[in-house]
């Protein structure tokens, strides 16, 4: 399970719902195994795109759980100086470096064994095979 | 009730013939593929239902979510590519924030809530994880399939228990015609002791008995046969869409059919959330 989607999932149990605490999951880094996956391709275009999609304070909750303290509070800009924002054509080399940082975060990194659970209620889901399993079991179904 | 109807007509029968439907399941649908396409650079979605993934690597450039009931169909979509996105999550259960992502698909898989209240949640459900604007293309089995191999049409009851049997496991195979036939039938009987003028009438005698055993052991294969396809059939519950009412529905989950038409024996809807 790529670190990305850890930022698009929250506790299945509805009446989690009703709590600001059921996004994100939270990882235990010291029972999450980590890989990485070199060869998913860089795509700065995509990963901008991607970044405007994205909640910065959970990618950076995540991140420390999982042991990266190196993201800066605020999701990192990348307008241009003649104000052409999102285009990744005219990105300076800094900015550049930032994306690469960050592809190799969200898309290259990825959790093959471990579990999450949710910060209302505390209920504990599984990762194995790189594979997440959000079903409940009946009695919280 | 309903949940529970699904539960062993569709959730439990999904993971017992997960790998032999994953291996039918690999050709993705033009309209379907036609839309991932034309997905922007960088969107984000989701497809429910997404059994062993054909969908979710046709377009490079987007970043889609795929999730299933059946853990059987995830791991065979996480076997096929392992950068695939998948989870196990129940289509009405989704693990995903509201108004989050650009798009959703949900391919032949409505078709699978057992109520009519329930598949117009579960439409409702889907729209609510997506952006306002942002449409959803879903699939449902059609009633009018004159031309299909199971000749559904008009006029048909649309709630059904539709067959697939499995193809026998090789362990199953090697039994079958490994077993050693029960009776070897001799082509002529010992006459060493019989006399002379008792042999015709013993010969006659013989040859019936060799004709009721052989007739009991074709009774017995074909019974064995029977049980064993029985034993391989499964059956999947499904409400078959009439023309216009999967638009209907969509309308009762809340959204706006943008597009609509039939394709490989189903009906489709491009609907948009308000
Ligand atoms: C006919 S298959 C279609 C699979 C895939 N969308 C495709 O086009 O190849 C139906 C799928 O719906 C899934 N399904 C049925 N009920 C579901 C539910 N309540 N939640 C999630 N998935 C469900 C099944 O496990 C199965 O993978
Ligand atoms: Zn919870
Ligand atoms: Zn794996």
């Amino acid at each position: 399970m790529k670190f990305l989607t850890t930022n698009f999932l929250k506790c299945s149990v509805g009446a989690c719902d009703n709590s600001n605490d059921n996004f994100p999951l939270r990882y235990e880094g010291s029972k999450c195994q980590i890989v990485q996956d070199e060869t998913v391709e860089f795509n700065p275009q995509f990963l901008l795109n991607i970044l405007d999609r994205v909640d910065w304070n959970a990618i950076v909750t995540v991140a420390r759980e999982l042991g990266n303290q190196s993201l800066p509070v605020t999701k990192p800009q990348f307008t241009h100086q003649n104000g052409d924002a999102n285009t990744a054509s005219n990105l300076t080399e800094d900015e550049l470096a930032v994306l690469q940082d960050l592809h190799v975060l969200l898309l290259q990194t990825s959790i093959a064994e471990g579990q999450m659970s949710c910060r209302n209620c505390n209920h504990i889901y599984h990762i194995k095979n790189g594979i997440p399993n959000l079903l409940l079991p009946p009695h919280l179904a | 009730m309903a949940e529970q109807k699904e539960e062993e007509y569709v959730h439990k029968i999904y993971n017992e013939i997960a790998s032999h439907f994953s291996e039918t399941r690999y050709k993705p649908w033009p309209i379907v593929t036609d839309f991932l396409e034309h997905r922007p650079m960088g969107s984000v979605g989701i497809d429910v239902g997404c059994g062993n993934g054909k969908y979710l690597g046709i377009n490079p450039n987007i970043f889609i979510i795929g999730s299933d009931h059946s853990s059987g169909l995830i791991e065979c979509a996480h076997d096929i590519d392992n950068a695939y996105n998948v989870l196990v999550a129940d289509g009405m259960k989704l693990p995903h924030r509201e108004n989050t992502f650009d798009f959703a698909i949900s391919i032949a898989v409505v078709h699978h809530w057992s109520t009519r209240e329930r598949r117009v949640q579960a439409i409702n459900h889907i729209l609510s994880k997506i952006k306002s604007g942002g449409e959803a293309l879903i699939y449902c089995w059609a009633l009018e399939q004159r031309s299909s191999r199971r000749g559904y049409q008009e006029g048909m009851e649309q709630d059904v228990l539709v067959p697939w049997v499995l193809h026998e496991t090789k362990k199953e195979k090697h039994s079958s015609s490994d077993k050693p036939k029960k009776l070897k039938l001799a082509s002529a009987p010992d006459l060493t002791n019989i006399p002379l003028k008792e042999r015709a009438a013993f010969i006659a005698n013989w040859r019936k008995e060799e004709e009721q055993k052989r007739l009991a052991l074709i009774k017995e294969e074909a019974k064995e046969k029977e049980e064993t396809a029985k034993k391989n059939t499964k059956y999947r519950y499904y409400h078959l869409y009439k023309e216009g009412e999967l638009e209907e529905d969509c309308v009762s989950a809340g959204g706006k059919v943008k597009g609509s038409g039939y394709e490989k024996d189903n009906w489709y809807v491009v609907v948009q959330k308000q």
